[in-house]
């Protein structure tokens, strides 16, 4: 009997295949992003471990908390006093002090900065006399750096940027431009470094130019031979100031991977997202193709049963169809997902988000988290149709067309799809709109509630499907005549199956209606915001708006005439109140260019601050009980403690500010944070935006890469492009999804068109073209996605007035994005056009007479 | 129930009955479009025995075999076969009853197509689980002519060599009782007259019962009986009948 099953589904490989694509395509995401996200881990990994080639321990500063997933904490240095001592302890074989950076920016000939898209601009010291043993880069060309005004880079800049040896480079770093002969050309070898920039002096100049002479941030340790670790380090320790530590070199490998594992496993977690949606969609083409291919083997399961086969029988013999069909699937995908994972970065690198690359990785935990998740799903997708298989009556073997007795529970089948919906709407209700609930609750009814809502929908949408039918496939009627009427009737055929097709099309479609319209409604208040809190006539950021940009270039745009006013809004992180909070700077002249609604205070809060005061905004302050006058103590990341008060309360602003959740005086924040910077600098000059104005203040700038003035309506736009960069990735996440149910499409064609093989082969008889054949189908097809399209867009729209409501105390406001929703119709034509390319091109091919014959 | 006639003291002892049918009417629908398919039939198939079961469209000749084999219920009445009453089993029991007494070949084959001749012929042992017995099977596929042909799929066949290896498949697990439903009716005349010698011959070689439903008149020609059914009814009964008695009966039940 398991022969049977095996030798049946090695006799129907088409249809066998048609099952896999969907399960195929969901692993090979969930591969792709497996792979893709330990690739990027390993190149991290092999960064950090090359950077500590030789070192036994390693010596760094301490900072008192760090903070990764906010403003960025920047580690003081300590004296290099230390390097000394260390070096004349007893077991220490060898060691070299360095300091390193991550803003360093490297100026092209065009005196534009070399973007790094969010990477950082790296900056290593060396000793170009030394032995290297400590060395991390390999030279390519040239030699390491030496003197005052040489540089190596990177190997990926000078090609990408066309320098080499003896050429000049700018570098930036806490203030104007300055110019290096490049030395050498160096690379880390094995690694790619994404977009990420490297500039290496030897240590006096790298000292200099971050303003640390005399300190350093790191010191390599080798111990002497057959010293163990624990030894050396326990000799180094007591050596150490308070604001230096020491690590063997893997937990120091471990530390600096902290930093980037937040962000590589915020990219893992978010693609496996959509890896699962598409996954969800493919158990609804499974189970939609396993139906159709059991209704059809209705004869050879009726003919088992006259054999003396038991219903358990039947239902194991689907059930390892579905099991080989799992597996094979989940392998192929497994495969297909390394390809995936090179596409996946080519997406990201189109973002503008190159990550660094070593070897790929292929962990055995993906190919176990593949072959598992393709399986089960597959499995589970098939049990509904292997139920109805064991339905089969034997009398099924003799008569034509016999109905399957209907199930135990069948009569309750309306009932519980309408409880199903009904229970997801309430759900996600509950979760969007309840009060007070915990978290974990809140996401569990969320989650629960938009799969009932989509089993609901799909359950309820047989009974939608002849209205819908007969209104979306009116043109069709019209356009393809006979041809178009018969595709209309045919999609009304069944509904049931119809529905089930159109439903896997539609959770592709209501995701993406859903982000459409939450991200209109983000931008719109994001807009609004802009124009509610910016006052100034410009802004002054570094080029990618995001990494912050010196202070020396507030000071020269003061300079430009007719500046009116010039406020720096500095950026950087602080413990308060037992939590790693952002915290911003702001100046006296902050309220000339950005407007604040005080609840407690005024606008003289900003210049009242001095030494001692803070503003907070009223979220935060209702939160921890906070008045003007209240006392507020911050921790520094290095350890600094400020006792200071509340001098003013404003409203937080909906729509975002550029605001901590605690800002004190840039004064204070220049005191007390290493390499203080400007998130961002608003200007007014008189006579506001004018191009006379703009090219005075970008002239008075020009001697800093890396600022760009940017208009009023300019920062606007700009502070838009992340957020339309992230719809668009969305977009092209959720088409994997779309791309599954275009599958699932194919599938129901495909297989109808056996079907419907001795009537396609009369309509043929009497008359009708090839051509006429091919429309038929495909108007089918467009009316099923149609069909798919409506039902997603209602739930879309749906979903994202729920969440637009929620999300209004934050200033998020239902706003329709029309346009987008006509081209989602018209992607859902092409959807359905595409679908029906080849089961037409069958349908119409057939023979004629043969056609008539099949039985 | 039945009850078994085998005591000794008799001296021709008559064969064991294989199906005993009583009373059975099957009425489809209900109220009034209700139809009656079948209005009180008797039946006895003695071991053996090959009869044939004829009647014009409609007559309810397909109801009864369905109901025999117990593919069908009755509305009322009761079917024996191989001293068990199948018309109160569950699903699991009327499967295992299957697999030991009862035989089908088909109008239309039902060869399931991916499995060749030989595999298709042993799939009821398959099924139950059962080894095949190698002498059997090659004495039975030398039978039905088909020892050239053990490796081909059913696409690769004629149809009338399809309809040989569906009589292999009902004959290997040596059933109480085969059932064949118009087993010509998809064949070419000649090819249809061959398979009627075939049944005749596997009556006769292996002693096998069987019950075949048609409309040919030849099939008379070969069975030990022939029962009529008109309207729902038994209304003849023929025994050694030839073609032309059979065509004249049913010629006034037209």
């Amino acid at each position: 009997m398991l022969r049977v099953a095996l030798k049946g589904l090695a006799g129907r490989k088409l249809r066998a295949l048609l099952t896999a694509i969907a399960v195929i395509l969901g692993v090979a995401m969930i591969s792709g992003t497996y792979v893709l996200t330990d690739t990027i881990n390993n190149a991290f990994t092999s960064i950090f471990t090359q950077t500590y080639k030789n070192a036994d321990a390693i010596i760094s500063a301490k900072t008192a908390f760090t903070n990764d997933n906010g403003n960025g904490v920047q580690a003081p240095s300590f004296s290099d006093y230390l390097l000394g001592r260390i070096r004349a302890l007893p077991d220490v074989n060898a060691v070299e002090g360095s300091v390193t950076d991550d803003q360093t920016k490297l100026v092209g000939r065009t005196g534009k900065v070399v973007p790094t898209h969010g990477a950082p601009s790296l900056a290593f010291s060396v000793n170009p006399t030394g032995d290297q043993r400590f060395n991390p880069l390999e030279l390519t060309a040239g030699n390491w750096p030496n003197g005052p005004d040489e540089i190596a880079i990177d190997s990926h800049v000078a090609s990408s940027k066309h320098y080499k040896v003896g050429d000049t480079i700018g570098v930036e770093r806490n203030g104007p431009v300055q110019r290096f002969r490049v030395a050498g050309i160096v690379k880390l070898p094995g690694v790619s470094i994404g977009s990420a920039t490297l500039s290496v002096f030897d240590l006096p100049t790298l000292q200099a130019l971050l303003g640390r002479v005399g300190e350093l941030d790191l010191i390599r340790v080798q111990a002497k031979p057959g010293i163990p670790t624990p030894k050396l380090i326990a000799e180094i320790k007591p050596v150490l100031p308070a604001t230096a530590q020491v690590r063997n070199t893997s937990a120091q490998v471990k530390e600096d991977k902290k930093s980037v594992n937040g962000f590589t496993s915020f990219i893992r977690y978010f693609l496996l997202a959509f890896a699962g949606i598409a996954l969800f969609v493919g158990s609804f083409v499974i189970a939609n193709t396993l139906s159709i291919t059991i209704a059809q083997r209705t004869r050879e399961f009726a003919t088992l049963r006259t054999l003396g086969a038991t219903r358990r029988q039947v239902l194991k013999s689907v059930i390892v169809e579905a099991l080989v069909v799992g597996i094979l699937g989940s392998v192929t995908g497994l495969f297909l997902g390394l390809a995936l994972a090179k596409g996946l970065k080519s997406v990201f690198v189109l973002l503008g988000i190159n990550l660094p690359t070593a070897g790929t990785v292929f962990e055995t935990r993906t190919v176990i988290v593949c072959l598992v998740v393709g399986t089960v799903i597959t499995l589970v997708a098939s049990l509904r149709p292997a139920r109805r298989a064991t339905r089969v009556p034997p009398i099924a073997a003799v008569r034509e067309g016999a109905e399957l007795p209907r199930g135990r529970f069948a009569r309750w089948t309306p009932f519980v799809s309408a409880a199903t919906l009904l229970l997801g709407v309430l759900l996600l209700a509950y979760g969007v709109l309840a009060h007070g609930v915990p978290t974990a609750t809140r996401l569990f009814s969320l989650g629960a509630g938009i799969l009932l809502l989509f089993f609901g929908v799909a359950a309820n949408a047989s009974r939608v499907v002849h209205p819908l039918a007969s209104v979306l496939g009116w043109p069709a009627a019209r356009i393809g005549g006979a041809a178009g009427a018969l595709a209309r009737d045919n999609a009304m055929r069944n509904p049931k199956r119809t529905a089930s097709t159109a439903s896997a099309l539609m959770i592709g479609l209501a995701l993406v209606t859903f982000v459409a319209i939450l991200g209109q409604g983000i931008r719109s208040s994001f807009e609004s915001a802009v124009d509610d809190l910016f006052k100034g006539n410009y802004a002054l950021t570094s080029q990618d708006t995001f990494t912050p940009l010196t202070i020396a270039a507030e000071q020269a745009a003061a300079k430009a005439p007719d500046v009116t006013a010039v406020s720096g809004i500095r950026a950087g992180s602080a413990r308060v109140f037992g939590s790693i909070e952002n915290l911003t700077g702001a100046d006296p002249q902050l309220p000339k260019v950005i407007h604040l609604d005080w609840k407690e205070g005024s606008n003289a809060v900003p210049a009242e601050l001095g030494k001692s005061g803070v503003f907070v905004d009223d979220k935060y302050a209702k939160k921890h009980h906070l008045h003007v006058r209240s006392p507020l103590t911050l921790e520094t990341p290095t350890a600094k403690v400020l006792h200071l008060k509340v001098d003013g309360i404003y409203k937080l602003p909906k729509g975002g500010s550029p605001f901590g959740v605690v800002t004190i005086s840039d004064a204070l924040f220049d005191a007390n944070y290493v390499d203080p910077e400007n998130e961002m600098v608003l200007i007014n000059v008189r006579g506001g935006v004018s191009d006379a104005n703009t090219k005075a203040l970008t002239a008075a700038t020009s001697g800093f890469a890396d600022a760009k003035v940017q208009t009023h309506s300019e920062f606007k736009t700009n502070f838009e492009k992340p957020l339309n960069n992230i719809i668009s990735l969305l977009y092209v996440l959720l088409a994997l999804s779309v791309i599954v149910s275009l599958f699932g499409i194919v599938n129901t064609l495909v297989l109808t068109v056996f079907e419907r093989t001795r009537e396609l082969g009369m309509l043929r008889a009497v008359g009708m073209t090839q051509r006429q054949t091919r429309r038929m189908i495909r108007h089918e097809s467009i009316v099923t996605s149609l069909i798919g399209a409506a039902l997603g867009i209602v739930v879309g729209f749906f979903l994202a007035v729920l969440v637009t409501h929620a999300l209004s105390d934050e200033g998020i406001v239902f706003a329709v994005p029309y346009l987008s929703i006509v081209y989602f119709v018209i992607a859902a034509i092409v959807v359905g056009i595409l679908a029906a390319i080849w089961p037409a091109r069958r349908a119409a091919k057939l023979n004629v007479l043969e056609a008539l014959q099949y039985e | 129930m039945v009850v078994r006639e085998e005591s000794k003291d008799r001296v021709s002892a008559p064969a064991s009955v294989a199906v005993d049918a009583r009373g059975i009417t099957r009425r489809y629908g209900e109220g009034t479009t209700a139809v009656d398919a079948l209005r009180g039939v008797d039946l006895e198939v003695r071991s053996g025995e090959l009869v044939a079961v004829m009647g014009p469209s409609g007559s309810g000749k397909s109801t009864l075999m369905h109901i025999l084999a117990g593919l069908d219920k009755p509305t009322s009445g009761t079917v024996t076969i191989a001293g068990t009453e199948i018309t109160e089993l569950d699903d699991s029991r009327l499967t295992r009853l299957r697999r030991q007494h009862i035989g089908f070949v088909f109008q239309f084959f039902n060869l399931l197509p991916m499995l060749n001749a030989e595999e298709n012929v042993l799939l009821p042992l398959s099924i139950a689980g059962e080894k095949a017995d190698k002498a059997w099977l090659d004495q039975l596929l030398a039978k039905m002519g088909l020892d050239q042909r053990r490796a081909h799929r059913p696409a690769e066949l004629s149809g009338g060599q399809q309809q040989r290896v569906a009589i292999a498949r009902a004959l290997v697990t040596r059933p109480t009782i085969l059932f064949a439903d118009e087993p010509t009716g998809n064949l070419d005349s000649k090819t249809g007259g061959e398979i009627l010698d075939l049944m005749r011959e596997s009556t006769d070689a292996y002693g096998q019962t069987t019950v075949m439903v048609t409309h040919e008149a030849r099939a008379a020609a070969i069975a030990d009986r022939v029962l009529f059914l008109g309207d729902g009814l038994i209304v003849k009964e023929l025994r050694g009948a030839s073609p032309a008695d059979v065509l004249a009966v049913m010629s006034s039940l037209n």
